[in-house]
């Protein structure tokens, strides 16, 4: 389902010199499979998911996702590729303020170029229940609600990976297993593969296949 | 969800900075409505009054633009007077062979009441039987007509008058009322005698509508307005104080004033339509002939060069400083939104994780900007004829031209679209910004 190989990134220092942040000979996620992939800061967890999701372009290497390197893609399919079969959970949920619980939700769908399903939407949000809260802004909703919202915007399109960018971070240990709960009973339910990026030993121990990033990512291994 | 929507609640995010910026639109809008609406009633209006007859003809010394304003519009100091035997060339002298009608005209006494103030025309019953006002769209004349209950003076009656539409309404009055017209165009001046009023006129949507219109034999017989007779003249006297008057004679015991005792301010000739060159010939007869004692002038020349010498420049100045405010209101946008870019490039960026391409995103500042253009050009539309409907009897008392809440001007309908274009132009710079953001840069928390 998805497959990095020979990914290699680097940004250039203030010296003009590169400064390599990924290198990667391989990587490979299969179909619903739940992956974590755990790291220090700053060793390129949240890059990587950018290169994946195609916001920030690579060097050199092949990205595939079911079967479509998007590497090769122009800007505008990655977009569209992106809004179609990538999910994204931030890690501050990064809903937006001016837009209701099921608007927000329901924005994820608006740019896969495909007809709005409100109703789909609404059926998300009442499944993780929210089904109350629909005419609700962030502002009105609690930590773990946000939370929910966040996770059932990145599902709304049935995507084929679901890449969560180190979604407990920022919330109490109570909240932080709901937050896992939530994301991997979510992901069973809609078949979705997921990438969650994250630091915590915790959170990691909950899942069959842990990914260091230093193994992985030999950049950061120099770093 | 629509770029609209997105649009939408974007705004409703920023309601005070919004409303803000979609005011100063409103405002500049609305005064360029005003400007646009105004401009062209009262052109309309200058146009229509000028209407129904060929040529005006008035004494000689003073301008052709003065003789027009006094005459028709009643406005401005009255020219110089010329003889009445000047007049009766035109029914009974070398120029009637050209002549359909000529109505003579006395002006200078004025009529005051609650603040307001209004000239009266002394003229002959032919004004409302011999001249129309002006024509329908399908161009057949309109005669002027009165309201139920009244009448047109009469000749043998010489203290009978009619009033107009807008008189009768501010002054409240009526069929069967007197008024004393004041000597001279300000209120200070002596009150005459009495006239009592036969008849409100039909609206004709012209400065006859403000003006009281008396019988000429009436008033040649108040004080001050007859001319001393020559030395060795024969005179006659008007009027016997020592007889006994009758209780039913509507003159009061007043005979007509001696013609050589008359003069008349000017006159309106409407030409025969025999050959069609009645008017040229009249008016070069008038003013190259040997006498010069008068001029005439085509009023709607005179109106055309009056619009265009004064009253176009004035409009051009007005439209510029309008539009002007339309472009301070759009750069007013253009900050709003601009400075409101750093706050929302994380919006932004979570809007192109979730597969929002750049085009896209820059649409959606675009489409707020037009939006906000659009909002307030139409509130502004609105709030520029509210403006005018509210200040309409003001400026119809004050400067006797009608404004109606829902007179729209065609170049209004320029206006959207105009506004839509420019507001993509100031929207540009801010929609730019959104599609240079760096989505990773901005998702991290970066500005």
């Amino acid at each position: 389902m998805l497959l990095l190989e020979n990914v290699r990134k680097s940004y250039r220092e203030p010296n003009g010199e590169p400064l390599p942040i990924l290198d990667i000979e391989r990587l490979e996620i299969g179909a619903g499979e739940q992956v974590v992939l755990r790291g220090r800061s700053g060793c390129g967890k949240t890059t990587l998911l950018n290169c994946i999701a195609g916001l920030t372009t690579v060097d050199e290497g092949r990205i595939e996702i079911n079967g479509h390197d998007i590497v090769k893609l122009p800007e505008v399919s990655r977009d569209r590729f992106r809004a179609r079969y990538l999910g994204f959970v931030f890690q501050t949920f990064n809903l937006l303020p001016a837009f209701t619980a099921l608007e927000n939700v329901v924005l994820g769908m608006t740019f896969t170029g495909q007809k709005t399903d409100v109703s789909r939407a609404k059926q998300l949000l009442e499944q993780i229940g929210l089904g109350q809260r629909l005419s609700h802004k962030p502002s009105a909703l609690s930590v773990g609600e946000q939370q929910r919202v966040a996770v059932a915007r990145a599902l709304v399109n049935q995507p084929s990976l679901l890449l969560a960018d180190e979604p407990t971070a920022n919330v109490d240990p109570g909240h932080q297993q709901q937050i896992v709960d939530l994301l991997r009973e979510s992901c069973q339910r809609e078949n979705v593969a997921m990438l969650l990026v994250t630091h915590s030993p915790e959170v990691s121990g909950q899942f069959e296949r842990v990914e260091e990033l230093e193994d992985v990512n030999r950049a950061a291994r120099v770093a | 969800m629509s770029f609209w929507k997105i649009a939408w609640r974007n705004m409703q995010q920023r309601a005070l900075a919004s409303s803000l910026t979609g005011l100063s639109m409103a405002l500049g809008v609305a005064l360029m409505i005003l400007v646009i609406v105004i401009h062209e009633v009262t052109v309309q209006q200058f146009e229509s009054d000028a209407q129904g007859y060929h040529l005006i003809v008035g004494g000689s010394k003073g301008g052709d633009l003065q003789l027009v304003m006094t005459t028709v519009f009643h406005l401005g100091r009255p020219m110089y007077p010329i003889p009445y035997s000047y007049f009766k060339k035109f029914t009974e002298g070398e120029f009637s062979q050209y002549t359909e009608a000529a109505i003579p005209y006395c002006l200078g006494d004025s009529y005051h009441k609650d603040g307001f103030q209004f000239r009266v025309v002394a003229t002959s019953p032919d004004l409302f039987e011999k001249i129309s006002y002006g024509a329908d769209e399908d161009g057949n004349d309109l005669t002027y007509e009165f309201q139920p209950g009244g009448r047109n003076f009469k000749t043998d009656h010489f203290f009978e008058a009619v009033v107009g539409s807008v008189v009768a309404s501010k002054t409240g009055l009526k069929v069967g009322d007197t008024f004393q017209p004041t000597h001279g165009i300000g209120s200070t001046g002596d009150k005459h005698t009495e006239f009592t009023i036969v008849g409100v006129l039909a609206p004709t949507g012209t400065s006859n509508d403000r003006a009281l219109f008396a019988n000429l034999e009436g008033f040649y017989l108040l004080e001050d307005h007859a001319l001393s007779p020559e030395e060795g003249a024969e005179t006659e006297a008007t009027h016997d104080d020592h007889a006994e008057v009758d209780p039913n004679d509507p003159n009061r015991g007043f005979k007509p004033l001696p013609e050589a005792q008359r003069e008349v301010t000017s006159i309106l000739v409407l030409c025969k339509q025999q050959y069609g060159t009645e008017a040229m010939v009249l008016d070069y007869a008038i003013n190259k002939g040997k006498d010069r004692t008068a001029q005439a002038v085509a009023p709607a020349a005179v109106v055309s060069r009056l619009l265009e010498g004064i009253i176009g420049p004035v409009r051009l100045v007005l439209l510029v400083m309008t539009i002007l405010i339309i472009v301070v209101a759009g750069i007013s946008i253009l900050v709003s939104i601009y400075n409101s870019m750093s706050e929302r490039s994380h919006d932004i960026a979570v809007m192109r994780a979730l597969g929002a391409s750049r085009t896209a995103v820059m649409g959606i500042i675009l489409v707020e900007s037009i939006l906000l253009s659009l909002l307030g050009g139409m509130a502004g539309v609105l709030l520029g004829h509210v403006v005018l409907g509210l200040a309409s009897p003001y400026i119809e008392a004050h400067a006797g031209i009608t404004l109606k809440f829902w007179q729209f001007n065609w170049q209004e309908t320029l206006l959207i679209p105009g506004l839509v274009g420019f507001a993509s132009l100031v929207g540009f710079l801010p929609a730019l910004t959104a599609y240079r953001t760096d989505v990773g840069h901005a998702l991290s928390g970066g500005r």
